[in-house]
């Protein structure tokens, strides 16, 4: 198990730490957020972060990627994570490009994978429909139409729908609500009949859409991956989009914690600096213990993935569980140490703790992976 | 074939050839680990066998230099060694204070003449170590001890009580923290000696313990005659050489809960049952779960900071973090083990509990967080150390 990172990946994070701290801090978000950015995302920075080779991170070098593997990946995602660095890297290069990659024909690899090496395309998926992630759940249907399929139903938190070029598409294809069976992947065009997109802007400031389906005529060809076994091909996305949030939730709750200790070691009341009061020392201190634990978590997911460990999903699973309770736990401490100030738009903390709320939603919360955990180990 | 898999193989055909096939057995009580010391008595003949045979290989401390006993690998090939050993199941041939303490703190502190003397003894087995820190009156405040080390030319003479020593009235030899000076700060004046349990004037005295169990002793030492060739590192300075093996045992008391035998959840699983395959009690089941994520994440980050460490080294500050969260963490898991095995867990001395195996075991955990510094002691260094709060 890979628990230190080799000479490429330490000079990979060093890049990915300058880059993302110069080109997309904080401030780039406030901005967005201000101007009621449309996007809700800097292209110019997309177009860079394709330039330095992040947008093709886990796509091969004949589709025009550079193909580093997941541990690279999370590494780029913790940075982003670290600067709440607003772009289309998880919907994009991690999901879409996975999905491809994993159940792609030769030509739709060639059609999407160096689009998205290229930083040319941005794709979305459209996985979950109620309230909480639930894959199995899907009730979208597509229904076989002369050559191809008609799709009706609607999809949630569809991660920067609102701006893809194409949208992958869960909807079942045979049985029920319920059955992990049955389910079909297809890639969409946004603009095809039928396709309302509604976008929502969600209380990190960042975008997901709500897409309603009717009458959705595709052809034969979108179907990505084989008929009703689109899971197998979820399973895989699902994981590699699992650890790369608990990635950027490692990164979001690192900086969450560290600028707290900074800010109790200059804030005086009783005529002390606070960070001298015990009570808040020891939390201080437990917050950093959980954090070593969880970077363990996170880097042993990143690499089952890399070395197509049989149990990846089960390390996705706890990956995503601790870094869910551990980054919000670095979140509420680091709002109440801020005191009063902690509660105000102009500090970054309560930033934070938006972002990190609504990674612990995506793909599964700490109880859906704990449930999944302990259905697994058969308990 | 990598040089690391070539060794994978090597030590693998050695221990299929060599491992009795008792010493593979699940350990089942307190006389199946193996101590060692002039007093040991084996359990068999096989654990005797098992003991000789690792130590004549060096692998009962595979990083030590050969010279003293080890085999001198690299924390690569002392893992790809574990690694063997829990393939097969074999049995950790010797347990040791000597090994996991001393050990590092004579390598590091030791002359040439100490390592040689002390070192190939606990390798093989036949010298058992105790640890003289703890004191009545300095426990977490560790540097305020008081057992006095006086200067009487060409030797010292040691008077004072020691408490918590572990296994003393098992213990051949003793590493033991004297106050040499009491005119300055209290962490100046301390040094570290070595001193035979069987010296006139030595007497330890087993403690009863809320387990019913006694582990621990308190030892007293009246006019107690130690020769200066056996003071490690610099006199008045010993505190340095205390802090370098309180991280190898904090460590080390930190990793003790990977060793539980049984899954809390098959535990649970037996104890209550299933319903639709899911633990009959919905809120323990999730309690159980957290506790298992914990546990696998905790025994990723030993192996993390291991992999950090150089071969040999102290893990510093971090090993604070691990005892810590160790402990804590073994607390939390006996006590759902309790909850879990509900009445049965609270039998005390039937046969059917193995004299109350468990429950004597929840009361033990108890301690974890207390021994080789407080939970409270480990935030502290934490604090200040890695944190670098003000005053901490």
């Amino acid at each position: 198990m890979g628990l230190i990172l080799n000479e490429d990946e330490v000079m990979l994070r060093d890049t990915a730490e300058g880059f993302f701290a110069d080109k997309a801090p904080v401030t780039a978000l406030r901005k967005l957020r201000d101007d009621r950015d449309e996007t809700g995302f800097d292209r110019s920075l997309w177009a860079d972060m394709a330039e330095m080779g992040f947008t093709g991170v886990v796509i091969d070098e004949d589709h025009g990627g550079v193909d580093m593997g997941f541990m690279a990946a999370g590494l780029i995602a913790e940075q982003m994570g670290r600067n709440l660095s607003a772009s289309p890297f998880l919907s994009t290069a991690i999901l879409a490009a996975t999905a491809i990659r994993e159940g792609g024909s030769a030509e739709q690899k060639s059609e999407w994978l160096p689009k998205i090496a290229g930083g040319e395309a941005i794709l979305a998926l459209a996985l979950d429909e109620g309230p909480k992630h639930n894959p199995a759940g899907t009730s979208t249907r597509a229904e076989k139409s002369g050559n191809g399929f008609k799709l009706n139903g609607a999809k949630a938190m569809v991660v920067d729908g609102h701006v893809a070029d194409a949208l992958i598409i869960a909807a079942r294809t045979s049985g029920d609500e319920g059955d992990a069976e049955g389910i079909s992947l297809f890639i969409v065009n946004p603009k095809a009949k039928g396709v309302s997109t509604e976008r929502t802007i969600m209380v990190d400031s960042r975008n997901a859409a709500r897409i309603d389906l009717d009458d959705v005529e595709v052809s034969g060809d979108a179907l990505l991956g084989s008929l009703d076994e689109g899971m197998a091909v979820l399973g895989k996305v699902l994981n590699a989009g699992r650890a790369a949030v608990a990635a950027e939730l490692l990164g979001a709750g690192g900086q969450a914690f560290e600028s707290t200790v900074a800010y109790i070691k200059e804030r005086k009341q009783f005529g002390t600096i606070i960070g001298e009061f015990q009570a808040l020392q020891h939390r201080a201190s437990h917050l950093y213990s959980e954090m070593e634990i969880a970077r363990s978590a996170v880097m042993a997911a990143l690499t089952a993935l890399d070395e197509n460990d049989p149990k990846a999903d089960l390390y996705c699973a706890m990956a995503k569980a601790k870094l869910g309770s551990v980054a919000k736990l670095a979140s509420q401490e680091g709002v109440q140490m801020h005191g009063g100030v902690g509660m105000t738009d102009e500090y970054d903390i309560g930033l934070f703790m938006k972002r990190i709320r609504v990674l612990q939603e995506l793909f599964g919360d700490a109880h859906y992976h704990m449930n999944q955990f302990a259905l697994a180990n058969k308990f | 074939m990598s040089e690391l898999k070539a060794f994978a193989v090597e030590v693998r055909d050695w221990l299929e050839i060599n491992c009795p096939k008792e010493m593979r057995q699940p350990i089942t009580s307190d006389k199946d680990i193996c101590w060692g010391g002039r007093n040991w008595e084996f359990k068999s003949e096989a654990q005797k066998v098992w003991l000789d045979l690792m130590a004549s290989k060096g692998w009962t401390v595979p990083t030590w230099p050969k010279e003293y006993g080890g085999a001198g690998m690299t924390r690569a090939e002392e893992n790809v060694l574990n690694k063997e050993m829990k393939r097969i199941g074999a049995r950790s041939p010797l347990d040791s204070f000597g090994i996991w303490m001393l050990g590092p703190a004579l390598l590091k502190f030791g002359t040439e003449a100490q390592k040689l003397e002390h070192l190939p003894p606990v390798a093989r087995g036949e010298i058992r170590w105790c640890q003289g820190y703890s004191e009545p009156s300095a426990g977490s405040d560790l540097a305020s001890l008081a057992t006095k080390c006086e200067d009487k030319g060409d030797h010292f003479i040691v008077n004072g009580q020691k408490v918590w020593t572990s296994y003393a009235e098992q213990a051949d030899w003793i590493f033991c923290l004297v106050r040499t000076d009491s005119s300055g700060k209290k962490h100046h004046g301390i040094s570290f000696v070595l001193f035979d349990m069987e010296t006139p004037g030595v007497e330890a005295r087993p403690i009863k313990l809320i387990s019913g169990r006694s582990p621990f002793c308190e030892t007293f030492f009246e006019n107690v005659r130690v020769e200066k060739h056996n003071l490690v590192g610099t006199r008045e300075k010993g505190w340095d050489v205390a802090k370098y093996l309180l991280t190898h045992e904090r460590e080390m008391i930190g990793g003790q809960n990977q060793s539980v035998s049984r899954p809390l959840h098959e535990m649970a699983a037996t104890s209550l049952g299933l319903e639709d395959g899911k633990l009959s009690d919905p809120m323990l089941r999730a309690k159980i779960t957290e506790a298992e994520i914990d546990e696998w994440a905790f025994g990723l980050t030993m192996s993390r900071k291991l992999a950090e460490a150089k071969a040999g080294a102290s893990l510093g500050a971090d090993s604070s973090m691990l005892k810590y969260y160790g402990t804590e963490l073994n607390k939390r898991k006996y006590e759902l083990m309790m909850d879990a095995t509900g009445h049965d867990g609270l039998e005390w001395e039937s046969e059917r509990s193995d004299d109350g195996k468990q429950a004597r075991g929840w009361l033990r955990t108890k301690g974890n967080s207390i021994e080789g510094g407080t939970s409270e002691v480990m935030l502290n260094i934490i604090s200040k150390h890695i944190l670098q709060l003000p005053g901490a």
